[in-house]
């Protein structure tokens, strides 16, 4: 392994450490066993926080993810699913909460549009290709007639 | 011509797209409630005037409500409060307040200075109760009906706009007795 490898590594472990820090300095909350602590950090990962809008509970500073942190938790040890825990947040808060809105009538749209363009875009591009490609052909033919 | 209309097609198509997003963007301060329409989060807290007394949705059943979430460290919340003396000298409406996560000395000093808007006011005092009514921010309002259930939310300070065109029409057009035959 060259030097620069070894770097490379060492440097990649150094910031999976920095961010594994980081994100318990703002949610140092421990859960009694390892499952229920698995599941608290990956529903408070997919709740998004309302006052900082772009960050999930888990990474949120402010008082009211705290707040909200303590509900999951306290939600969690009274033995309510993650489910549950998913339908009470979004019975206060709306989809919005959620960073992965569920497949539903009114957010259909939004997890079908990316689909839908790209289905465009690969039309689109086949035309193109298949008229450029008839061209070449006809391109060739005409200067094989004038090689003649 | 085919090659120009395709592209045209698939630009209107954008436009129209792009209209309807700018149009239909929600603020993103103004997060609609879902509670809207469904019955208002039941509670049963200490109240801030006297300890020793409950402030619960129970005794507020069978008449409208205006529930106001507020504290001393909000400033918005201080902004509000001489709209909150006006809306209780209408005395339409009682304004029941959640002082939220807040110091009792402060909230009891403010209110002692400014004047006390409140028909009763709740503790919550480690932010549960918020969570329940899905307050993200305060102020935040709810027009509460006789039934229990949340007509319409405020987020941010009342405004005397908001009362005239938002409150007072609500709380009229439920008053009648002519459409609420079941109450």
């Amino acid at each position: 392994m060259g030097t620069l490898a070894r770097c490379t590594v060492l440097a990649a472990l150094l910031a999976s450490l920095l961010s594994a820090t980081c994100a318990y300095a703002i949610a140092p909350e421990q859960m009694p066993t390892p499952q229920l602590e698995a599941r608290y950090r990956a529903l408070i990962h997919g709740f998004r926080c309302m006052q900082c809008q772009d960050e999930s509970l888990a990474d949120s500073p402010v008082n009211l993810a705290a707040d909200m942190r303590r509900q999951v938790r306290q939600m969690l040890l009274a033995g309510r699913t993650d489910r549950q825990i998913r339908d009470f947040m979004v019975s206060r808060y709306g989809y919005f909460i959620l960073f992965k809105p569920p497949f539903v009538w009114k957010t259909a749209w939004l997890w079908l549009a990316p689909g839908v363009v790209l289905l465009v875009g690969v039309i689109a591009a086949l035309t193109i290709i298949r008229k450029r490609a008839a061209l070449a052909a006809r391109d060739t033919e005409d200067s094989d007639l004038l090689d003649v | 011509m085919n090659r120009f209309v395709i592209p045209l097609v698939v630009f209107a198509l954008l436009v129209v797209v792009f209209a309807i997003g700018i149009e239909q963007s929600p603020d993103k301060d103004l997060i609609p409630s879902p509670l809207i329409g469904k019955p208002a989060p039941e509670f049963s807290l200490p109240s801030l005037t006297d300890p020793g007394r409950r402030v619960s949705s129970a005794q507020l059943r069978g008449r409208w409500y205006l529930f106001n979430v507020w504290g001393t460290w909000c400033g918005s919340c201080r902004m509000e409060h001489a709209m909150l003396l006006r809306i209780r000298q209408a005395g339409v409406i009682p304004l029941i307040g959640l002082d939220w996560k807040d110091d009792r000395g402060d909230a009891l000093s403010f209110l002692k200075e400014e004047g006390d808007p409140y028909q009763s006011i709740a503790v919550d005092h480690d932010g549960s109760e918020a969570i329940m009514w899905g307050v993200y921010g305060a102020p935040e309002s709810f027009l509460v009906n006789p039934r229990g259930i949340v007509v319409y939310k405020l987020i941010g300070p009342i405004t005397e706009e908001d009362w005239e065109r938002q409150i007072l029409p609500r709380l009229q057009a439920g008053q009648k007795p002519a459409r609420g035959a079941s109450s």
